[in-house]
């Protein structure tokens, strides 16, 4: 049998991803609809012998994360449990401290996910490469190629090109190594732990050699140092070149989410996937209803005028209000939201229960990779650059008020604020 | 009577309108700039428009054709062939100015106001003398010093650098000095730029660049030979963007005094607008305040405009919102477009939906793909 196991951090990480992260936690954003997890779920779910999927990660149990876990779990048919770490324990440390919990019921491999990625999820086909490449106790990182310049944003793997054994890892080097990338996907057998436990056991007694020696994942408690692990540097890097490691490579599409313009980005990827998974999702021109343009979400509840123009990427979140002569494009406008007539909101998330008066326009500015490049991924932007915001996703965080008339370009606006006029390339506190 | 509107070259402030029409004959409120001077000359008994131009246009000259047939009057043209300053196209009509004893007027081209032309002629034959010049006040802004106490007395005039100034007695008109861009504060009494005189004053100007500011009115003055008149009511110089539609504004709200029924009002018009009844408006349109709709312009539907003027032909398409600009003749903006901080269209100008305009200058005949966030001209 098989299970997976998604690694869904934690409030520390993912602050790339305020403010939207001040009121769900991250990996419970909708992307294309549903939460950005639901997606990881629906391709584990599709796998014959899934029996249980595992979440790790250490958010404090909540209200949202619970009641997604059980409707899932109804939807899905199968057993989706929470194991929360005592401390950010890193990639590996969270599945070496939660290996019993992992291994009970003997699967004979199991799944690796980060929550935070947008992909096809192949994971027949990296069973299939598993047991097609002689050891079946290798361990599967699934790959895809970037462009020289990006991929040095990524972890990097060199591959013997004939049986594509990963022959060299780096995470994120500081000059070119090779255009193949980790996706943040693995398929491991329980063998993994062993590698683990040496490392932990390294660690500790290197702790008990350096007591004071600082190391930045733990902020300098040494008491679980030895605890967190990071499975790209710590474990890629050793067993790389020793006949363990492989490398699945994949054309299918594959984007990290990471800020909001990425969420953005990989909803686009998965609405676009939606025709052959879920056609059902995707919204059609229908008497009395919108101008639908590309690939658009709408949720049931939505009341949306039928002069206004939707798409292409858009997502209409649940009780959304949508007055007369609207137009949304690549946009995503989360439940409760209302955009009142004659509004124009392009590249842009408008936050949970806020409003955008008439005539209003908010707008972003699109960080896509560049189209003319197949192997161009999403830029992992810095905020600021040379002292001024970089442009980028507007996003009006949630309770949010935009008057009527004005323009607000480029922006950010936190959570709960009324605004009086026009901004631009500004966060507005 | 006769008259002399200086009306110049090629209109290089007001492009990119100009580019496409010789700057008398871009409408302001509906009708070319020109014609609201002339109209009202006529009004006064002018029977004879002298047009100083440096440039020669032959729609310039096809519209004068027109326009003498319709007024019943003569509009010549006078062409310097170099330039002659602000005095030297007087010397260059000398003779069309002298064939009789009446006084004449003479206009800058790119005034707008309550053309008080009968009352300048009853004040100048009242008084006798060479020359009329009329005035307006300007207000005085306190200087902005952050610091001391020293400096609280300083006042500046609007744009010192910029004007002739008056000194004159305000019980009879009389001038006692005029002075071109003074440096220091002098008075703010300033130019607006429209005179009447008598024939004879034509002996202080000889056929070269000159200028009637620097040259001809400070010695005027000194001879008691010229007197002032203050304007009532609004005065705008036109003459660049900005202030065509401060301009517009000022018209609109006089227009609202004087002759209320040319605007329009109802569900969908706020404040002073101004619509050809050959326009065509859409349903839930909010248009106004202070909107010019030129002849066959169609707004479609949710399009909302506020001080902007559309010109001929143009066609704004739905939702779009429009702020401070003016829409050049047949030009088409596209749906869900936003255009604000003086962004001004030349002739057939298309902008593709869903963009952002913020003080962008296109040129004619150009096609908009990308937003303009930040000002700059599109050639």
């Amino acid at each position: 049998m098989l299970k997976a196991v998604i690694l869904i951090g934690g409030p520390q990480k993912g602050t790339r991803f305020r403010p939207l992260s001040f009121e769900v936690p991250k990996p419970l954003f909708p992307v294309a609809g549903v939460p950005m997890l639901q997606h990881h779920i629906e391709a584990c779910a599709k796998v014959p012998n899934m029996k249980e999927i595992l979440l790790i990660g250490f958010y404090q149990s909540n209200e949202e994360l619970t009641r997604f876990m059980i409707s899932a779990q109804q939807e899905f048919k199968i057993s989706i449990r929470y194991l929360q770490e005592y401390a950010a324990l890193g990639t590996g440390g969270g599945i070496y401290h939660f290996r019993d919990q992992i291994l009970s019921g003997g699967p004979e491999a199991f799944f690796i996910m980060n929550a935070d990625v947008c992909s096809e999820f192949p994971l027949c086909e990296m069973l299939h490469f598993q047991k097609e490449h002689g050891d079946p106790s290798s361990l599967v990182i699934l790959g895809t190629t970037a462009n020289r310049k990006q991929s040095m944003n990524y972890g990097c793997i060199v591959e013997n090109q004939e049986t594509n054994e990963v022959l060299h890892y780096v995470e994120k080097p500081s000059t070119f190594v090779s255009d193949i990338i980790n996706c943040g996907i693995y398929l491991f057998t329980p063998e993994i732990f062993q590698h683990i436990g040496a490392v932990f056991q390294k660690n500790q007694q290197d702790m008990l050699l350096y007591p004071y020696e600082g190391d930045d994942l733990t902020n300098g408690n040494g008491w679980h140092r030895a605890e967190a692990i990071r499975l790209e540097q710590d474990i890629f890097t050793a067993l790389a070149g020793q006949g363990k490691l492989y490398v699945y490579k994949t054309p299918a599409f594959w984007s990290q989410i990471k800020s909001a313009g990425s969420a953005i980005y990989a909803s686009r990827l998965y609405l676009n996937q939606y025709h052959k998974t879920h056609k059902e999702r995707l919204a059609t021109n229908k008497d009395g209803g919108p101008r639908i343009s590309g690939n658009v979400y709408v949720h049931p509840t939505a009341n949306i005028d039928p002069t206004a123009v939707l798409g292409p990427n858009v997502s209409i979140g649940t009780g959304v209000t949508i007055g007369a002569g609207v137009r949304v494009r690549e946009s995503i406008i989360l439940h409760g939201a209302t955009l009142q007539d004659h509004s124009c909101v392009l590249n842009c998330i408008v936050g949970w229960d806020s409003s955008v008066g008439k005539w209003a326009r908010v707008e972003g500015t699109p960080s896509d990779p560049n189209p003319n490049d197949p192997y161009a991924k999403i830029d992992s932007e810095t905020l600021f650059r040379d002292g001024k915001l970089t442009p980028s996703i507007t996003i009006l965080g949630c309770n949010v008020t935009i008057p009527a008339e004005v323009i607000i370009l480029n922006s950010i606006v936190l959570p709960h604020k009324d605004l009086n006029r026009s901004f631009k390339n500004q966060i507005i506190l | 009577m006769k008259a002399l509107i200086l009306v110049g070259g090629y209109g290089t402030r007001l492009r990119p309108l100009t580019l496409s029409v010789p700057k008398p004959l871009v409408e302001f409120a509906n009708k070319p700039i020109l014609l609201h001077q002339v109209e009202a000359l006529v009004k006064a008994g002018v029977d004879h428009v002298i047009l100083a131009v440096s440039y020669m246009s032959d729609l310039l000259e096809r519209e004068m054709r027109v326009q003498e047939e319709r007024l019943g009057i003569k509009i010549s043209l006078s062409h310097e062939k170099e330039p002659l300053g602000t005095a030297g196209p007087l010397a260059l009509a000398r003779e069309l100015l002298t064939d009789n004893d009446e006084p004449f007027f003479v206009l800058n081209s790119d005034v707008i106001c309550d053309f008080p032309f009968e009352d300048m002629l009853k004040f100048h034959k009242h008084h006798g003398r060479e020359g009329t010049i009329s005035l307006r006040a300007v207000r005085l802004q306190p200087a902005r010093s952050p610091t001391s106490a020293v400096c609280s007395q300083v006042t500046k005039v609007e744009e010192p650098s910029k004007y002739g100034v008056v000194v004159y007695e305000a019980e009879n008109g009389r001038i006692h000095r005029f002075v071109e861009k003074p440096q220091v504060f002098v008075s703010n009494k300033i130019n607006a730029g429209m005179y009447i005189f008598s024939p004879s004053m034509l002996k202080r100007i000889q056929l070269r660049p000159t200028s009637i500011e620097k040259e001809i009115f400070p010695l005027m003055a000194e001879e008691n030979h010229l007197y002032a008149m203050e304007l009532q009511g609004f005065w705008m110089d036109i003459g660049q963007p900005k202030d065509f539609l401060t301009g517009m504004c000022m018209y609109l709200q006089s227009v609202r005094q004087t002759a209320p029924d040319r605007l329009t009002t109802g569900t969908g018009f706020l404040g002073n607008v101004l619509v050809d009844p050959t326009a065509v408006i859409g349903q839930n349109c909010t248009i106004g305040p202070n909107v010019t709709i030129g002849a066959g312009v169609v707004l479609e539907d949710g399009v909302r405009i506020k001080r902007c003027t559309v010109l001929k032909g143009s066609r704004v398409r739905s939702h779009s919102w429009l702020e401070s600009c003016i829409v050049g003749w047949s030009s088409s903006v596209g749906q869900w477009v936003r255009m604000e901080n003086v962004t001004v269209l030349g002739e057939d100008v298309i902008v593709n939906d869903e963009l952002y305009l913020n003080g962008a200058n296109v040129l004619p005949h150009k096609s908009i793909t990308d937003s303009v966030p930040e000002p700059r001209i599109i050639m």
